[in-house]
């Protein structure tokens, strides 16, 4: 059985693109969206949501036989808490210029709501290597997004990536500021929302013709 | 994030109401939760296609900041400080949230049950509203916050998220029949309302100094 055709290979690959959550529903950007005005700070916080949903999708799946099911978000939460504050003692102690930035949003990552929804509807049900698995699909299809947003808006608000000036910015470059203020956000996701609903609008009317 | 809490402000500059005041309209303007920060997003974006809900939503979240703030500073000036567990912040801000809006649902449930049903999957999904658990963190952030401007602080932060959806709400309702690019529907021309709302609400950032 080839890789993709496994239970965690279908939902790694599924978060990817198909089952994008960002592009389905819009979910779970709260706290990510903030720091997208930096492509270096939106990929630690992506690199730290990663982390946090593939390992809290790992352990909620290991215990889930042993979750009382009426207290079962409250164990969840906690778990993913736990694995945040990881995050955030690793950040704090290797960029500590930028934890001072972006450091509540770090500690958000709890609430994200991606996280909470992979550990609902996948991890509490299926077994621990699918589930980490998906959760690392999950991160990383929603890390795809965001990493398209932010290098859109660093590039228009700032003429930089990563930081590093872009070739021949003198020339050409003329600053967007909408772009690195919080409406240059919600205009960019709503460009990407309207490019996913499109694309999923066509793969439906295409499924109902056949 | 050094969280040096340190005696309730100095009451030098601004008096007291003064200073307060201006953390009320900060909070609920300048730096809005929603329009600024991004903060609760996911309920705002699935409630905000009814007023009704929008309302009922919007006060719930204005009833849980104001108290699990005030909440989260006592125990993170007197608890957490004194003993040096910082790091478990995260964990026990998110459980008090938790606590507080299992209080919150079971007091809806008992007096307005139309309301209680129409919220739905919402209301406990307040725990994971970024915005509550977002108000307790930057509070922290702001150094010199004592109890009254945490709570005005989390009050106005409420305020700031119910403005936002009541708004929001108000124009959805008015466009529900308009033509709008299949692709758009939904999310996507909510974005971007949300988008010039937001754009809006940059104007008041010269108010405050």
């Amino acid at each position: 059985m080839a890789f993709k055709d496994t239970l965690g290979g279908r939902a790694l690959i599924g978060n990817l693109w198909r089952n994008n959550p960002v592009f389905r529903q819009v979910l779970g950007i709260c706290s990510t969206l903030a720091v997208t005005n930096l492509l270096k700070n939106t990929l630690l916080m992506c690199g730290g949501l990663i982390f946090a949903t593939a390992l809290s999708n790992l352990t909620i799946s290991l215990l889930r036989a042993y979750i009382p099911k009426q207290v079962r978000m409250m164990v969840q939460v906690l778990i993913i808490a736990a694995y945040v504050i990881i995050v955030d003692i690793f950040i704090r102690a290797h960029w500590p210029e930028i934890h001072k930035t972006i450091g509540p949003y770090i500690g958000l990552i709890i609430t994200n709501c991606i996280i909470m929804g992979r550990a609902e509807a996948f991890a509490s049900k299926n077994p621990a290597w699918p589930s980490f698995l998906d959760g690392i699909g999950a991160g990383i299809g929603y890390s795809l997004v965001l990493v398209a947003i932010a290098i859109v808006r660093e590039a228009l608000g700032f003429g930089t990536l990563m930081g590093i000036a872009l070739p021949a910015r003198d020339i050409w470059w003329y600053q967007w500021t909408i772009m690195v203020m919080p409406p240059g956000a919600f205009f960019m996701l709503a460009l990407v929302a309207w490019f996913g609903n499109t694309y999923v609008l066509k793969n439906e009317s295409k499924g109902a013709a056949k | 994030m050094i969280l040096a809490m340190t005696e309730p402000i100095a009451q030098s500059g601004p008096g007291f109401f003064t200073n307060l005041l201006i953390i009320f309209l900060a909070a609920a303007f300048t730096e809005n939760i929603l329009l600024t920060r991004f903060l609760g997003m996911c309920s705002f974006l699935a409630i905000s296609r009814q007023m009704k809900t929008s309302v009922g939503l919007g006060f719930a979240v204005v009833f849980v900041t104001t108290f699990t703030a005030a909440i989260n500073w006592l125990l993170h000036t007197y608890v957490m400080v004194p003993l040096g567990i910082q790091f478990l912040e995260y964990i026990v801000f998110i459980v008090v949230i938790a606590a507080f809006v299992q209080l919150v649902e079971m007091v809806i449930e008992r007096y307005s049950p139309a309301l209680y049903f129409s919220l739905g999957i919402f209301l406990p999904l307040i725990t994971v509203n970024c915005a509550i658990l977002g108000v307790s963190l930057f509070m922290l952030n702001k150094q010199n916050f004592g109890f009254w401007e945490s709570l005005v602080f989390g009050f106005g932060s409420g305020i700031g998220w119910l403005l936002a959806i009541v708004l929001m709400a108000g124009i959805r309702e008015q466009i529900k029949e308009d033509k709008i690019p299949p692709g758009l529907r939904g999310s996507g021309i909510t974005l971007i309302v949300t988008g010039i709302i937001a754009l809006a609400f940059v104007a008041f950032s010269g108010m405050i100094k």
